[in-house]
């Protein structure tokens, strides 16, 4: 019920946002519409903890901040290598382990590996990632566990 | 007051855009698939959201900047998942990583074909 | 300023163009459609603030939801071909 009534809230709120009409006519549309969806996801049997992660949404914030911080960080680092001359990278391939256990962990641990420029998440295996790096420094960093460590600690 | 926001945006305009010719120009430059992929994403995060950013900072009413944000959030959501799509794709139909000249096949992890 | 934002966009669309031209294999040029369809998406929504008509947003926002499905759904053609190819060989 609370999945059902956040994606509800979800819906709802993105229809507001992109209508930016506030007749009763068209409210009760977009009501009906919501409603609709709300039923049409329900019957697909897709509203759950993995489609709607309420309980992220608390932890997910300071995360995100954090994650901003690395892709900007990241994003200079590869300006100063295409800007050269001699394009300067030696590209680097590794197995790093994969210790979240719950799905959506998972997946955001490798799309902050993809969204972090200079990393890349080839394979995603049940225990471990093949990534691709365009430094040594890209892979060690990853390795320290940081970004990992910071993952399983959202799903906590 | 609306003079310092224009100052703003056109400074996140002017950064955006430098980044997206970052990109552009490792997109041409980088010898290697996987390499020009992560060219990709320089114009994919940063770029986008600089340049997005810079057009909020533009709007006048109160509703373009929240569609500005949608878009902003959908391509923060979309873009890495396509390029893993991408990159796994090319692995599984025999592409492999190559050093920087695009020569040699990179060393790859024991286990790994 | 928006101007010349709108300007590097197209430069780095018609760069993307060349590389899916030139690109070596398929990848390369789903790729370079990949990051033709996002510059498409802020060309739209700059497009949008020049000439001050704030509906083409709507239009940035469906295209950057198309792009998405496209590029999945190539690859998957492409996954799905591979896989056909690797099971007729096998038999």
């Amino acid at each position: 019920m609370r999945y059902t009534l956040g994606m509800a809230g979800a819906l709802a709120l993105f229809w507001i946002i992109n209508s930016g009409h506030y007749s009763p006519l068209l409210l009760a549309l977009g009501a009906v519409s919501v409603l609709l969806v709300t039923w049409i996801a329900l019957r697909m049997d897709v509203v759950d903890k993995e489609s709607t992660p309420l309980h992220l949404l608390g932890r997910i914030g300071p995360y995100f901040l954090w994650l901003g911080g690395q892709i900007i960080a990241s994003n200079l680092d590869l300006v100063q290598r295409v800007w050269r001359r001699e394009p300067r990278y030696q590209p680097q391939v590794a197995r790093l382990p994969l210790p979240q256990r719950s799905d959506i962990c998972r997946v955001v641990y490798a799309n902050s590996i993809n969204l972090t420029p200079g990393t890349l998440t080839v394979e995603l295996k049940p225990d471990h990632l093949l990534v691709h790096a365009l430094s040594e420094e890209g892979i060690a960093a990853l390795e320290a566990g940081e970004m990992s460590r910071r993952v399983s600690e959202l799903d906590r | 007051m609306s003079a310092v926001l224009a100052i703003l945006s056109g400074a996140c305009l002017l950064l955006g855009s430098f980044l997206l010719l970052t990109g552009a120009l490792g997109f041409l430059r980088f010898a290697d698939f996987y390499a020009r992929l992560h060219a990709c994403g320089v114009t994919e995060t940063l770029a986008t959201a600089l340049i997005i950013l810079g057009l909020m900072l533009l709007s006048d009413s109160y509703l373009p900047p929240f569609k500005l944000l949608l878009i902003l959030l959908f391509v923060l959501f979309s873009s890495p998942t396509a390029s893993h799509a991408l990159a796994k794709a090319a692995w599984n139909a025999g592409v492999r990583p190559r050093d920087n000249q695009g020569k040699r096949d990179l060393p790859l992890p024991a286990g790994e074909r | 300023m928006l101007a010349l934002t709108v300007i590097t966009l197209l430069l780095v669309m018609a760069v993307a163009l060349v590389r899916a031209f030139a690109g070596p294999n398929v990848f390369d040029r789903v790729m370079a459609a990949n990051l033709f369809g996002t510059k498409t998406v802020l060309l739209i929504a700059a497009i949008s603030y020049l000439y001050g008509s704030p509906e083409f947003l709507d239009i940035a926002l469906v295209y950057a939801l198309i792009n998405y499905i496209s590029v999945i759904g190539v690859l998957r053609v492409t996954e799905l071909r591979n896989e056909q190819r690797g099971t007729k060989e096998g038999a």
